[in-house]
């Protein structure tokens, strides 16, 4: 029962990619996303476009595992609110640069993770979801607990925002935007690195066919609990560098509302694209951004009611479903090419 | 001594409600494969609408007790008639975010029409009060509330080992293509057991109103404590949800009574040691992986 269990997402990896190293389409499409990075807080409010790239990092961690390992964590909040919360510590009481602190959140992070997939990865599929949401709320009661450390309630409040002494950054969201976005980009470059190297395919094969990829000789446990600490790094340098965005880490970074928001966020922007992840928190993040602006109350209606509909008709999220859309359009045009 | 036959007799009622509730949990992932998130959710609706029941029909709570897991049963069919059918036959993890998704509507539902402050609730009439056994005073709704969640246990546990409907189910759970085969029609009894599953949790729900806040967010907590439950008990085994859960309760009624500050995490302790030691659950077969 427990293997057949793990994400058999719809994702075909074995369909050669329509964008191969010599069309130019994919240099088009890379630009294209470099400039609206850039562009971004010209658009809408630096603040909330820092959140998307933040959401979308985190989303991005959570997609390494459910989409290319077929493990779905339910409590990615341990370590994005982990992190934020170390973040927040760190930048207070060292003063250190803000990127030196959220370089240590995200180590904080993975340190947790460690335990966590080892104890996690003892079971697959939809017991892996429970045992980590479990885990995650282990921590909440742990903050909620040590008041002198974390506020309890109150939280973290005015983490400083140093960076060498550049007024700029440290006091103007829009300048601040630029250094945080190439943190995330790093993230991002990470995440995309294991996906395409050998560790990779390893995962894939992992997610696919466990028990054959045991019989090849590999370790399939260890290959993911690294996966899964390396997925905890990059949710925590997101959640630090969210941390650090709101000069704020609260509790609520480690409700499980947060690590269902993340995984709201993965299946709609696509599961097993990686780059979904920053399509779905534009979206989640810029709606939720103008429904509280508008005054209207009830948000948990408006997300539960989008998860409930993409589950139900809409799995291949939107990236997936533009992938696919662009994916019978080229091939419908080589063929015909071809007769 | 007497201090701690009273926190035993509480930890036993609150193991009953995680009990109760964990039962359903497995019944229905037995039978559909479908893990229920929503089933805190479905706890917390059983205690407000005995709440609403008793502030605008003046119905008690005796009556409270039939009518709400009725409703609810109702409630679960609509839920698997209109969303979680249509899910059946893909991973079970699909079925795992719509009702999560649903946890999010529901709950904010009720907190929109029904506020954020609990819902008032007294304890029924002929259930307050105390008694003395020597040194020990009991609350008698503790008593009844433990009282009444073994005897449903005991009930659910005879109704599927013992009648024919019983053992149409359990034949479902562990083999539904054979039992296609000898020619039951499976399909049928999937709607109705999803609906019991969510009475017996919505049944919970009104055996804890007299004793807990009725808020929006009751089931919040109530809901990751009963993953703990049933990962500890074994998610497949109908007895290991009732164990679990009673035995839960009483290190959850332990520790706010020895150590507060680790009340919580005591229980996700416990959960830790046992996917450490039994990854299958107390009761749980063993995983082929």
């Amino acid at each position: 029962m427990s293997e057949q269990m793990t994400a058999k997402v719809d994702v075909d990896l074995a369909q050669p990619s329509i964008l191969s190293r010599r069309n130019p389409l994919r240099y088009v499409m890379l630009l294209a996303g470099l400039a609206v990075l850039v562009m971004l807080p010209y658009w809408i409010y630096p603040p909330v476009a820092m959140d998307i790239l933040c959401w979308g990092l985190f989303a991005i961690s959570v997609d390494l595992l459910l989409g290319f390992t077929g493990l779905l964590s339910f409590g990615h909040a341990a370590f994005w609110g982990g992190s934020a919360y170390c973040t927040g510590l760190i930048a207070t009481h060292w003063g250190v640069p803000f990127p030196v602190a959220v370089i240590g959140g995200a180590v904080f992070a993975m340190l947790i993770a460690w335990p966590i997939g080892y104890l996690s990865v003892r079971r697959t599929g939809i017991y892996f979801a429970m045992v980590t949401l479990a885990f995650a709320q282990m921590l909440y009661f742990i903050a909620n607990q040590a008041r002198d450390l974390t506020g309890g309630e109150n939280g973290l409040q005015g983490i400083p925002r140093n960076f060498f002494g550049i007024e700029l950054v440290e006091t103007d969201p829009f300048y601040f935007y630029y250094v945080g976005a190439a943190m995330i980009l790093v993230g991002i470059l990470v995440a995309w690195r294991v996906v395409n190297s050998p560790f990779g395919r390893v995962l894939t094969a992992v997610r696919d066919n466990p028990a054959r990829a045991r019989a090849l000789g590999y370790d399939v446990e260890r290959y993911k609990i690294t996966v899964f600490i390396i997925s905890a790094g990059l949710a925590g340098l997101a959640g630090g560098v969210f941390a650090v965005s709101h000069q704020f880490a609260s509790l609520q970074e480690l409700m499980w509302t947060t690590s269902g928001k993340v995984v709201l966020i993965t299946v709609l922007g696509g599961i097993g694209t990686l780059w979904g992840g920053l399509v779905g928190a534009g979206v989640v993040v810029t709606l939720e951004d103008y429904l509280a602006s508008s005054g209207f109350e009830g948000i948990g209606l408006i997300t539960g009611t989008i998860f409930v509909v993409i589950v139900l008709l809409f799995r291949h999220g939107i990236w997936g479903t533009a992938r696919n859309v662009l994916r019978r359009y080229v091939l419908d045009r080589r063929t015909r090419s071809r007769d | 001594m007497s201090e701690f036959i009273q926190y035993t007799l509480q930890g036993l009622a609150a193991g009953g409600f995680y009990a109760l509730s964990a039962l359903g949990l497995a019944v229905i992932f037995g039978v559909l494969g479908v893990v229920n998130f929503s089933h805190g959710a479905c706890y917390m609706l059983g205690a407000v609408l005995s709440a609403v029941l008793l502030a605008e029909l003046n119905v008690g709570f005796w009556a409270a007790l039939i009518i709400v897991p009725v409703l609810m049963f109702g409630f679960g069919v609509l839920m698997e008639r209109l969303l979680v059918r249509w899910l059946l036959e893909l991973d079970p993890l699909y079925n795992f975010l719509l009702t999560f998704g649903l946890t999010l509507v529901i709950v904010e539902a009720v907190k929109q029409r029904y506020g954020v402050s609990g819902l008032p609730y007294q304890v029924p009439a002929g259930l307050g009060g105390q008694v003395s056994v020597g040194s020990v005073n009991l609350s008698v709704y503790a008593i009844f509330a433990c009282l009444f969640s073994v005897v449903v246990c005991v009930a659910v546990g005879l109704l599927l080992t013992k009648t024919r409907i019983g053992m149409i189910v359990r034949a479902a759970t562990e083999a539904p293509d054979r039992t296609r085969a000898l020619g039951i029609n499976v399909g049928l009894w999937v709607t109705p057991v999803f609906g019991f599953g969510i009475a017996l949790a919505g049944l919970a729900g009104v055996l804890a109103a007299p004793t807990r806040a009725i808020t929006a967010e009751m089931g919040s907590n109530f809901i990751i404590i009963l993953f703990a439950v049933v990962v500890i008990g074994g998610l497949g085994s109908i007895l290991g949800a009732v164990v679990a859960g009673f035995l839960v309760g009483l290190v959850e009624a332990y520790g706010i009574a020895y150590a507060p500050t680790y009340a919580q995490i005591v229980i996700f302790v416990l959960m830790a040691l046992v996917v450490l030691v039994r990854p299958s659950g107390l009761f749980g077969r063993e995983e082929v992986a």
